[in-house]
Order: structure tokens, then C-alpha cells, then sequence
């Protein structure tokens, strides 16, 4: 006898309210505050690049060539900053190919946003205020002031060392600590180790940690700066709460050339095209890309915390085991 | 065996870790936005019963191990193993050793079936069941008229094994014991 077909929703009906009005709230947000929601292609010419995140990929058809699943809107969102947008969001689902388990569903909510003329510290302060918004009057009571720390200070108090500093030695053997094994990773990948094993379990509860300024080698799409002590940083922030990651933000790189470079060393040795269409809109003479800021916010994670839920499963309709 | 990459590690899964085999009991994916994506997963050793917490990165792969659960009938030991015999009709006999038996040494009854654990056609563990009927071979006197309540007195089993019991217990008399804690529940009906 084959199993029961379970066609049920893997989340509460309560849940899908809290969803829609948690949607309502973030459009009541951006309506106040003078941004403009666009709709953006969920089919593209060109994956993300990063190789971190994989796409799904769509195969071609007779009218159409083969094309991804967008991982999440920033390119097309900075070709409508390039075309001369303004403060822009959007609010949408994004696909993640082998990102599945408690915290992680294949397809799943993002809010994206972009200001103009703002870094990435003032960006902070806003996502602080939305995120106070949408956890009034939620199974959360957040601490009153968000901790704002360095990814350098976060490091050092919670994992005790200097990742600015400390040899790659010293970082493998307290990574081999603690995967329990060695897992032949680059120093990048012992910190993001450090990171998720250590220092995220490590940070207060029911208060918005936000960690600013990542290693240079982490800048994704970031500006890069100095620290006050000169330190060459990365003009990027995540936001945790309660050990969950909500959010990535930047202060946007808009310099064309640093960013095909980027892009070429990312991609290197892959069959991963580049997204030319956006390397030429940031080098247009007339527009190229503003400077501006810009978030990517899990939604479907804050609903979680909004309703005490233990699995992102539990509020989405339909979570990739029950689709 | 076929190989299983994290994706699809599931609880109960057998894998070799380190040249021993391990069941999965829980795996948790773990990636932040931007960074290496690794899986975090709880694993019981299943040679020496302890548990492990490993992280892989995020698909890697691990040979499956050749592990199977079977029942069989326990028939004798000879100082050195512990032979059972297939259920299946086989008369198929393996051999236990005595640090696949360990603690369980004090549940062995003949002709009682336990679960073994196979490792490549080798036992590997064995379980007995929750409760089994052992006879009192020695114990102090038991005092008539005592059945209601209050105190203990140690007696020893037909496997060696000793328990605390009611001071009504008489020796010959079988007993109903809890082999997870090591204690007697009843007189055996």
C-alpha cells in the first residue's frame, strides 16, 4: 500500500493572517516613507554571481533561451536605479537551489530595498525601525535598543579572536574544533564556520544585533572602506535575532570596473555567465548606478519569530515537502 | 555501499565515519545569505553507542554502512562468544563477541530472541527486549506476610545479573525485569 497523500498546508490558517498582514505593514511602511514597489523578472539571462548561492535553472524552450530563477532582485533592481528609479522595493519570492531544511525553504519570501544618498550605517538605523514595527505586538518583546556591533568586535567577544589579525592557523584549528573534523576550507570559509557555529549561537536574545563592516574578502557587492584604526573593511552589515540571520545589507559599490573585476574572480574556472546587461547600466556615462544602499530581509524568518515558530515550514502555505 | 551526500542525510540513516559505523539521528543545514553552506548533523556511534556532533560542508558525501537489524534466538556461550542462531529457519549461527554483548551480558537467557545488530554479516550489538522473565537463583529467606509494602533485598538471576526485589521474593521464583533500567517489575505471570 503506497502513503496517505497528504495534501494539507504546512502552515496554520493563523499563519497565513499573520503573513498577510506582515505584507500589508511592510507596504505601509514604504508607502510612508516615499519608496516604490516594483515588480521584477523572476526569469533571467544571468545567475547571481556568487558561488555560494546556486540557481535553478530553467530549461529553453522553442521561444525562449534557457534562463534562471532570480536568487534574489538586486541586479534588476540596480538597472531600475540606473534608469533613474529612485528608493525602490520589492517584495517577492526568490529560489535557492539545495537550501532546504528547518531555517531554509528552496523558494522563499524576500523583502529587497534601495536608498539613495544613504551608507550602509544609516541604512541600519531604518531596518531598525521596520523590524521594531513588525515585531510591536509579536510573541517577541525586543530589547528597546538594537546592539550594533562590529564584525570585528563580534569576532573577538564571542569567539575570542581577531579575524582581522589572527593567522589562518589559528583560525583552521578553532574551525576543526568545531566541525570536529577538517573540512579543507579557505579562510573565508573557517570564518563563515566561526560565524554560524560560534558567534551566532553566542548573541543576546530578543534584541537586533546588527554586525557592520566585513572583511574586505566578504564585500560581495559592497563598498570598500577604512575602519577608524584603517583597517580596509567591507561596507556590509547582517542583521540577527535570536540567533536567526533577517538580513544583508550594503552600501552599494557603483564603481563598474571594481565590480566586473569582482564578478570575473568570483566566476573564474565556472560556467556561470556574468550579468553583462548590469556591468554596462553601472557604466552608462549619463546614468551608471547612484549611490545607495541597499537590504535583502527574509521574510518568511520573520514571521517565524513574529509567531514563536520553530520551522519556516510552519508559515509557509505550502513548504517544499508539501508542495 | 553507496555513497549519500548531506542532502540526503535523514535520522536513522547508517553511515562509516572514521572507519566506524554511525546511524544519523539528526542533520541541520546551516548557511548564511552570503558564505559556505555546511550541514550540522548529530551521529550515534554505533560500535560504543556514543554520540557525535560532526559538520560537514554542505554536499559532501559518506559511504552508507552496511548495517541491518535482525532478530535471533540466543543458544549458548563458550567463555569467549556469544552464539545466536537465525530465526529464519536457516539454523544460520554468528558469533558475538564480548565487547559486542557488553553490559547486555546479564539479560542472555536460551532460547530468548534479541535484536542484533549486524555490521558486514558480523555482530556488531545486540538488544534485549524491554522485559524478560529471569529466575531467582539466590536471595535471603522471604518473609511470609509481607506482600503489601516497604523494603528491599538483593537476589541474583539465572544470568548472573542482580537486581533489587520485594523481601517476599523466594528463590526459584521467575521475575519480570525492566532490561533498559535493570530493575524488577513484577512476579512473571
Amino acid at each position: 500500500m503506497s502513503a496517505p497523500v497528504n495534501w494539507k498546508p504546512s502552515a496554520t490558517l493563523a499563519a497565513l493572517h499573520a503573513r498577510a498582514a506582515l505584507n500589508r505593514s511592510i507596504r505601509e511602511f514604504f508607502i510612508e516613507t516615499d519608496a516604490l514597489e516594483v515588480e521584477l523578472p523572476i526569469l533571467n539571462h544571468a545567475p547571481v554571481a556568487d558561488m555560494n548561492i546556486e540557481p535553478i535553472a530553467v530549461p529553453a524552450s522553442d521561444v525562449m533561451p534557457s534562463l534562471y530563477l532570480h536568487t534574489s532582485p538586486e541586479y534588476s533592481m540596480k538597472r531600475l536605479l540606473c534608469a533613474g528609479s529612485g528608493d525602490i522595493y520589492a517584495l517577492g519570492k526568490v529560489f535557492r537551489a539545495g537550501e532546504a531544511g528547518g531555517r531554509h525553504n528552496p523558494e522563499f519570501t524576500m523583502l529587497e530595498w534601495y536608498r539613495l544618498g544613504r551608507d550602509h550605517q544609516e541604512l541600519m538605523h531604518e531596518v531598525a525601525d521596520l523590524l521594531d514595527e513588525l515585531f510591536n505586538d509579536s510573541e517577541i518583546e525586543l530589547e528597546d535598543a538594537p546592539l550594533f556591533l562590529t564584525y570585528q568586535q563580534a569576532v573577538i567577544q564571542y569567539a575570542g579572536l581577531d579575524p582581522f589579525s589572527v593567522s589562518d592557523d589559528d583560525i583552521k584549528a578553532l574551525g576543526i574544533g568545531l566541525a570536529g573534523g577538517d573540512l579543507e576550507l579557505k579562510r573565508d570559509g573557517w570564518l563563515d564556520m566561526i560565524m554560524s557555529h560560534k558567534v551566532e549561537k553566542a548573541l543576546p536574545k530578543n534584541q537586533l544585533v546588527f554586525i557592520y563592516n566585513y572583511p574586505a574578502s566578504q564585500a560581495a557587492l559592497a563598498k570598500l572602506n577604512k575602519d577608524d584604526s584603517g583597517q580596509v573593511i567591507a561596507e556590509r552589515f547582517e542583521v540577527y535575532l535570536n540567533s536567526l540571520e533577517l538580513a544583508n545589507g550594503y552600501h552599494e559599490l557603483t564603481d563598474s570596473q571594481e565590480q566586473r573585476q569582482r564578478f570575473e574572480k568570483e566566476l573564474k574556472g565556472t560556467e556561470r555567465p556574468i550579468d553583462e546587461k548590469l556591468l554596462v547600466a553601472m557604466a552608462d556615462d549619463e546614468a551608471g548606478l547612484p549611490d545607495c544602499a541597499g537590504v535583502a530581509m527574509g521574510i518568511d524568518r520573520i514571521l517565524m519569530l513574529q509567531l514563536g515558530k520553530k520551522t519556516i515550514a510552519e508559515v509557509i502555505s505550502f513548504s517544499a515537502e508539501y508542495c | 555501499m553507496a555513497n549519500y551526500s548531506t542532502s540526503e542525510f535523514k535520522s536513522g540513516l547508517k553511515v562509516m565515519l572514521d572507519g566506524d559505523p554511525c546511524a544519523i539521528v539528526e542533520n541541520e543545514f546551516v548557511k548564511p545569505g552570503k558564505g559556505q553552506a555546511f550541514s550540522r548533523v548529530k551521529l550515534k556511534n554505533l560500535k560504543n553507542g556514543r554520540s557525535w556532533e560532526r559538520t560537514f560542508k554542505s554536499g559532501e558525501k559518506l559511504e552508507g554502512a552496511d548495517v541491518m537489524d535482525i532478530d535471533m534466538e540466543y543458544l549458548y556461550t563458550d567463555g569467549e562468544f556469544w552464539h545466536f542462531m537465525m530465526t529464519d529457519g536457516s539454523f544460520e549461527q554468528h558469533p558475538a563477541s564480548e565487547e559486542a554483548i557488553s553490559e547486555n551480558k546479564n539479560w542472555l537467557k536460551e532460547q530468548q530472541v534479541y535484536e542484533v545488530t549486524l555490521f558486514n554479516g558480523a555482530i556488531l550489538s545486540i538488544t534485549p527486549p524491554n522485559f524478560i522473565d529471569l529466575e531467582v537463583t539466590e536471595t535471603d529467606p522471604g518473609l511470609k506476610g509481607d506482600t503489601a509494602q516497604g523494603g528491599s533485598k538483593p537476589a541474583y538471576l539465572q544470568t548472573g545479573a542482580m537486581v533489587r526485589v520485594p523481601l517476599f521474593i523466594e528463590i526459584g521464583e521467575m521475575l519480570r525485569i525492566d532490561t533498559r533500567v535493570g530493575e524488577y517489575v513484577s512476579r512473571a505471570k
